[in-house]
């Protein structure tokens, strides 16, 4: 060891060039050990859009069909059931699709790009149940309602366009996940521009 | 030590030529990965001629039109001939049952066989079909002996005859010489990415990261010279 | 702050007293020079291995049907997975090439002599494990050299007289390499070798700073010590050495990262060509060579014209190394003070271990075999020569303090 003075200055700024350096070489490495997680080319292929035929689904039908493991509903809706929506607003948390639960296509008072047909994904956005469809039986949850989504985990309620009641736990409406319609009778899940 | 060493060096060679065994001599490939429309036209070759028995199934192609810059419309169209989906394996349109039935063998999956075989093998075996009417086929190899295909590529090659003298002539084929070695070298590129798909991404992410560490190792050096100053 | 939370750690278990006894106030010999990078970097790489092992794991698929495809879809599928695999594949390799360079360190400054024996021996150890560590690694690929390779060398516990049968057998859990095999390996190489091998590194550190660093002048630094106490030729290891192994890591990184991204096949003998086809029971590979760090002890197995002796020799070859401690019995350490001789038989052995790597890697002929013959007696020499010339070795005077 000797005595000869020190250029601490020196040694400071060395020290955290360094350990800047070092440390940016530490993040990188990081990154492909959290990018790959993410998911795999064969896990986006299975999560591809979906192509549903939605010309055979009668008036107040519910079809699903399993986009990226999850499922989707496409419900056909009578002129009856989208005349009661508007009726409902009062008594729901979102009424205007105010919460980007859906695309800007589907923000419109029947969350849906044709009125007739109604899409979203079937999960409760409480805790990820999928709520039941109840065509006829809905009043019971909801005093002169007909249709609506009632969720059997915790008794969450969703209207006729996946919004969702006051006083239950769900704090969201349903999802409408991207789609597009690729003939009147062909409905494309999953994406909404271009081609798939 | 060093002499020993140097000894060693020069040791190594001759030791190197008594291993040596019986290799077919390679004609040599030259592969550029940056050609992307020889690789494209190797895509088509292969899906016209090979892909009818032999997979690519650890290739995507989807992936495939990524990488080589083919739009998705272009691929479904111009190169996918089964029903297959643009994010699915390239897998066979021949159950390897039915392909052991027919050829002796299933059609070995063709992924990596440029990383198994190497790019000049491949490249010497498609220019290596010779005529021999004792083979099943009627064609042999000459770096494949007793091949158990047929000569795919006869159409745009011709079939090469042995002479006398131990040369090949070719005749028939709708390409020259020169046009089917470029397609056989077309065919060998696309082998040797599917074998390799990442090599650019590779190469390209290797130069940031030896750039990186070379700067690193500049600051860690003045670093450790800083501190070593005490040290007498 | 900081002094408070130190603080009421400090109260409840030594960390400070750890770190200052481990680093902050190692005495370190001063004159370490480049052979005292690859204890460090083995380290580095042990982390490595560590890390991109678990992130293989995560999409592997350890079963004779799944195990190939599942790694070419890790090398294109998965993002980045790519990198993750040749890390580890390349990661597997540069763990030889530092413990075999740190191992030659120790050998040619007697770093194994007394009191680091034990030292020694923790660090054979190491290389043991680590050596059916990567065995066991290599399987699980499934690829052609994977297979036969293990098929091979399985088969060398078939020499064992009147068990060697049945201990096969019992190893693959198959009557040939199996799923069965495969699943055992997977096992053994993600869960349990490497606690072992954490384990051994750890009482491997422990050993090394309870005796002290040896150096290149074979000089015992504890034995002169200043007036606190400190040893004079000697320096904290923080910062000194903790700023040197930085610049040592960059240096090995350039290295590495060249061979990962440039050529992650390392021409071959890191990543075999047969292994990119898949396990095929039916078909040998033409040419069957284990990896590039087994090459030397394979070459010794050729060698010997005898099933049994050929593996004992193998065997042989690793266990003599345990023992050299006792096989050295000179009290001069470092090669700088030893004799000619040593010098020779050193030189020698190295020679002899490179060639007999190189002829481990290539089809055997004849020749060959007859040069693999050789080396394999000047191997063994080297043992034999240095216990029988050690005893009374004529060593030049060593130095009371390290020279720089």
């Amino acid at each position: 060891m000797s005595n000869a003075p020190v250029d601490t200055g020196r040694r400071r700024f060395l020290t955290a060039a360094t350990a800047v350096v070092g440390g940016a070489g530490a993040v990188a490495v990081a990154v492909p050990f959290i990018k790959s997680w993410n998911p795999s080319a064969k896990a986006k292929a299975a999560g591809a859009p979906v192509e549903v035929n939605i010309s055979k689904v009668e008036p107040g039908q519910l079809i699903r069909v399993e986009w990226r493991g999850k499922p989707v509903w496409v419900v056909r809706r009578t002129d009856a059931i989208l005349s009661e929506l508007p009726k409902l607003d009062g008594q729901l948390r979102d009424p205007a699709s105010e919460e980007l639960q859906q695309p800007d296509y589907a923000a419109n008072p029947a969350r849906s790009i044709k009125p007739e047909f109604f899409i979203a994904v079937g999960i409760c956005t409480h805790l990820g149940c999928s709520p039941t469809y109840l065509p006829d039986s809905f009043g019971e949850q909801v005093e002169g309602v007909t249709a609506g989504f009632f969720c059997p985990c915790h008794g969450s309620k969703f209207d006729m366009a996946g919004r969702v009641f006051q006083g239950v736990p769900a704090p969201l409406n349903l999802v409408v996940p991207p789609h597009q319609y690729v003939d009147d009778g062909t409905v494309l899940i999953g994406v909404d521009t271009g081609a798939a | 030590m060093k002499k020993l060493l140097i000894a060693l060096v020069t040791l190594l060679p001759s030791l190197a030529i008594a291993a040596g065994g019986s290799n077919v001599h390679l004609e040599s490939a030259n592969v550029d990965f940056h050609d992307k429309e020889s690789l494209e036209r190797g895509l088509n070759l292969f899906q016209q001629y090979c892909s009818g028995c032999h997979s690519t199934q650890y290739q995507r192609y989807g992936r495939v039109a990524e990488d080589l810059d083919i739009s998705v419309d272009d691929m479904r169209q111009k190169y996918m001939f089964t029903d297959a989906k643009i994010g699915e394996l390239m897998e066979n349109a021949i159950p390897p049952a039915d392909a052991a039935k027919w050829f002796g063998a299933a059609a070995p999956d063709l992924t990596l066989v440029a990383r198994v075989r190497g790019q000049d093998w491949v490249y010497s075996y498609l220019k290596g079909f010779y005529k021999d009417e004792s083979r099943p086929f009627g064609v042999n190899n000459t770096v494949f002996p007793l091949v158990g295909m047929p000569h795919v590529l006869e159409d745009l090659q011709g079939i090469p005859v042995k002479q006398e003298d131990g040369t090949y002539v070719t005749t028939g084929g709708s390409m020259n010489a020169e046009e089917y070695d470029q397609a056989v070298r077309d065919i060998t590129g696309f082998l040797a990415y599917s074998a390799d798909p990442v090599k650019l991404e590779r190469e390209a992410l290797g130069w940031w990261v030896l750039g990186f560490l070379f700067i690193f190792f500049i600051v860690a050096y003045l670093l450790k010279k800083e501190y070593w100053k005490d040290v007498h | 702050m900081v002094k408070n939370i130190v603080d009421w750690i400090d109260a409840r278990i030594p960390m400070t007293a750890t770190y200052n006894r481990h680093v902050g106030q190692y005495p370190t010999p001063k004159n370490f020079n480049f052979w005292y990078f690859f204890g460090s970097l083995a380290l580095l790489v042990l982390v490595n291995q560590l890390l991109t092992g678990i992130w293989l794991t995560m999409n592997y698929v350890p079963t004779a049907e799944g195990a190939f495809a599942s790694v070419e879809y890790i090398m294109r599928d998965v993002e980045y997975g790519w990198l993750l695999r040749y890390m580890h594949s390349t990661g597997a390799s540069a763990f030889f090439v530092v413990v075999y360079l740190h191992m030659f360190r120790g050998l040619i400054y007697g770093s194994y002599q007394k009191p680091r024996e034990l030292l020694w021996l923790f660090g054979m150890l190491i290389f043991l494990v680590l050596m059916a560590e990567a065995f066991m690694g290599y399987l699980l690929p499934w690829g052609q050299m994977s297979y036969w390779g293990a098929q091979v060398i399985i088969s060398l516990f078939g020499a064992i007289p009147f068990i060697g049968d049945d201990l096969t057998l019992w190893i693959r859990g198959d009557y040939v390499v199996s799923g069965a095999t495969l699943n055992r390996f997977f096992a053994l190489h993600v869960i349990a070798l490497p606690l072992v091998l954490v384990v051994l590194v750890f009482l491997h550190l422990i050993a090394l700073h309870e005796v002290g660093s040896n150096n290149p002048d074979g000089v015992e630094v504890k034995k002169n010590k200043d007036e606190n106490g400190w040893p004079v030729d000697a320096i904290p290891f923080h910062p000194y050495y903790t700023v040197k192994d930085i610049m040592g890591v960059a240096g090995f990184l350039i290295v590495f990262c060249y061979v990962l991204f440039f050529m992650p096949e390392g021409g071959g003998y890191f990543l075999e060509k047969p292994n990119f086809e898949a396990a095929n029971p039916m078909k040998t590979p033409e040419h069957i060579a284990p990896v590039w760090y087994f090459t030397p002890f394979y070459a010794i197995l050729r060698a010997i014209p005898d099933k049994l002796l050929g593996v004992v020799g193998m065997g042989l070859a690793i266990a003599v190394l345990f023992v050299l401690p006792w096989l050295d019995r000179c009290k001069v350490k470092s090669i700088r003070y030893r004799g000619l001789i040593h010098k020779i038989n050193i030189a020698q052995f190295t020679v002899s271990f490179l060639i007999l790597g190189y002829l481990g890697a290539v089809p055997a002929t004849p020749t060959l075999t007859i040069a693999a013959r050789i080396f394999t007696l000047t191997y063994f020499g080297f043992f034999v020569a240095l216990w029988v010339y050690s005893k009374n070795e004529k060593t030049k005077p060593v130095p009371t303090r390290v020279t720089h």
